[in-house]
């Protein structure tokens, strides 16, 4: 009779970015089988949105996720416009260009993300260097257009609270003309490279009905061949007037979510694209002021899946009930089988293959209060860093 | 024959009340004793898919919402439950029927107390496992 084991990974791990607890029950090599610990970061969000109004809770719920931050403010935007009369009876067409650009850079930042980390699980730092390089200059754009590299606090009941002013749609375009041969690069690092093939291929499988019996959403379904994507189902901002494709894959292994989240880039660069070319001149707000009584349902495709937002209105100025489902609620219990079964040197990468959702970046800046002085951006502290390693170098050469 | 009127017809004499609130946001009322069936209809049956469930708590009573997506038309129906038993609030667990419903339940079950019966692993989701006994964050006070 095997001996069996428990590995605990986590609460707080080196490859884990925010905390959470996954017990391997482990026999010899094989998973046999996982318990997943999670609220070690339960804020009370739900709560805390019954006691603010309701231009207040955009900031709020944007600051669920660090990486998907403008999926949860435009879910809930949309939940309030439901009880309006829904978005596109609402919102001025302006606004709901502007609303799918940024769902869609949103997109491509997180999905590099995802793939450096990705690349740095199975030991490949490469790709995470270069992933996250190429990321910095979509939040850059981020930054010119929103004003914030992260929580961009775009999104208000009724519009957006920015404009995109005209000289900044070419240089928009410019940074993507930029990041698609980045792409390229990346889809012929990951897809024809033997080694990550041998890697990814087979490991971590969810089947179709293991997706649709853990109602699994995102490019996790996605990946297993189940076509769902609420961007198409459900237009909400622009997405029924631009042509663009929803990714499938079949295989259902980590090497399948990869491609899916791969392509999907290609999607959003398109996307973004046709939107700078179509959006028409006008209003970028309809100045709601009462929200009337009622129930109200939001859905965004978020970069992991869809993103749920209920609101029950009484007509006060705060909602009676606002209820929050993030998709990784649903695709990280689904690890259960995805993890179960395989060897536990796969766990890793399988576990963050369903793309769970991390706290963002921040950039660093050394400010002297008193004069209020930037005494130090990043350049300097690279070069510190770098004068740092010469030392420790040099101390090594000694 | 479209998802609307095929659920009215199999349960014409269970459900109390239909609500469209366009054409894509679909409510229906029906007793917490019918609830396992008509999910069990609308899951496996229809094939639709299980978004989440909210709870509420009212003022008369706990109120369940079941939505499931129809991700062919985009179309979103919620089944609405009342458990008009505020100081032992039960329903019976759909988390037998399929397991993306175990942890929303576990949930609900932390933050309001209601009990869902029949649920395989009915324990703390998000709670510390210390949180004190019998105080539910998402109740409101009385």
């Amino acid at each position: 009779m095997s001996h069996r084991i428990i590995v605990p990974i986590g609460p707080y791990h080196p490859l884990q970015e925010e905390p959470e607890f996954f017990q391997l029950y482990v026999e010899g090599e094989k998973v046999v089988d996982i318990d997943i610990i999670i609220g070690y970061n339960h804020r009370g969000i739900e709560q805390l949105a019954e006691t603010r109004h309701y231009d207040q809770i955009p900031y709020l719920v944007e600051r669920i996720c660090g990486i998907c931050s403008s999926s949860h403010p435009y879910a809930y935007v949309l939940a309030v416009e439901d009880i309006l009369g829904g978005e596109k009876n609402v919102v001025p067409e302006r606004a709901l260009y502007i609303r799918t650009i940024v769902d869609e850079l949103q997109r491509i930042h997180s999905h590099l993300l995802w793939l450096g980390l990705a690349g740095h699980f199975i030991g490949y730092n490469t790709v995470w260097m270069w992933a996250w390089k190429y990321r910095e200059p979509v939040l850059d754009m981020f930054e010119m257009i929103t004003g914030n590299r992260n929580n961009y606090a775009m999104f208000k009941i009724g519009g957006v609270r920015r404009d995109i002013k005209d000289e900044d749609t070419s240089v928009l375009k410019k940074a993507l003309d930029e990041l698609v041969p980045a792409i390229d690069m990346f889809r012929g690092a990951i897809m024809d490279d033997p080694v990550i093939q041998a890697r990814l291929k087979n490991v971590g499988i969810l089947t179709k009905q293991d997706v649709i019996d853990w109602c699994v959403v995102g490019p996790t379904a996605r990946a297993s061949g189940v076509n769902i994507d609420v961007r198409r189902d459900e237009p909400y901002g622009v997405f029924d007037k631009l042509s663009w494709s929803v990714i499938i894959e079949k295989e259902g292994d980590v090497f399948a979510k990869t491609i899916v989240r791969i392509l999907e880039m290609y999607e959003s660069v398109r996307i973004i694209r046709q939107c700078v070319d179509k959006m028409p001149k006008g209003e970028i707000d309809a100045n709601i002021k009462d929200i009337p009584p009622g129930e109200g349902i939001g859905r965004v495709e978020a970069p992991r899946g869809e993103c749920f937002h209920y609101i029950k209105s009484d007509g006060t100025n705060r909602p009676v009930r606002h209820k929050v489902r993030a998709p990784s609620f649903m695709n990280v219990a689904s690890n259960k089988v995805g993890a179960v079964g395989g060897t536990i040197s796969d766990a890793a990468i399988t576990l963050a293959a369903v793309d769970p959702c991390y706290c963002c970046t921040e950039r660093l800046a050394v400010i002297d209060r008193p004069k209020n002085k930037k005494i130090m951006n990043g350049w300097d502290l690279i070069k510190l860093s770098q004068e740092k390693t010469e030392r420790i170098k040099k101390g090594i050469e000694k | 024959m479209d998802i609307k009127a095929r659920i009215k017809e199999r349960f014409q004499d269970k459900i109390i009340h239909w609500q469209e609130n366009s054409a894509r946001r679909v409510y229906f009322a029906i007793r917490k004793e019918d609830l396992v069936e008509v999910v069990k209809y609308l899951f496996k049956d229809l094939e639709l898919r299980f978004a989440i469930a909210t709870g509420t708590d009212t003022p008369d009573a706990f109120e369940l919402l079941y939505h499931f997506g129809y991700d062919e038309k985009g179309e979103v129906y919620t089944i609405r439950v009342l458990l008009e038993d505020k100081a032992h609030p039960q329903i019976d667990s759909i988390a037998n029927l399929f397991p993306g419903a175990e942890w929303i339940e576990r949930e609900i079950w932390e933050m309001l107390g209601i009990n869902f019966a029949g649920h395989p692993n009915l324990k703390k989701l998000l709670l510390a496992d210390d949180w004190p006994e019998g105080n539910y964050p998402l109740r409101h006070k009385t």
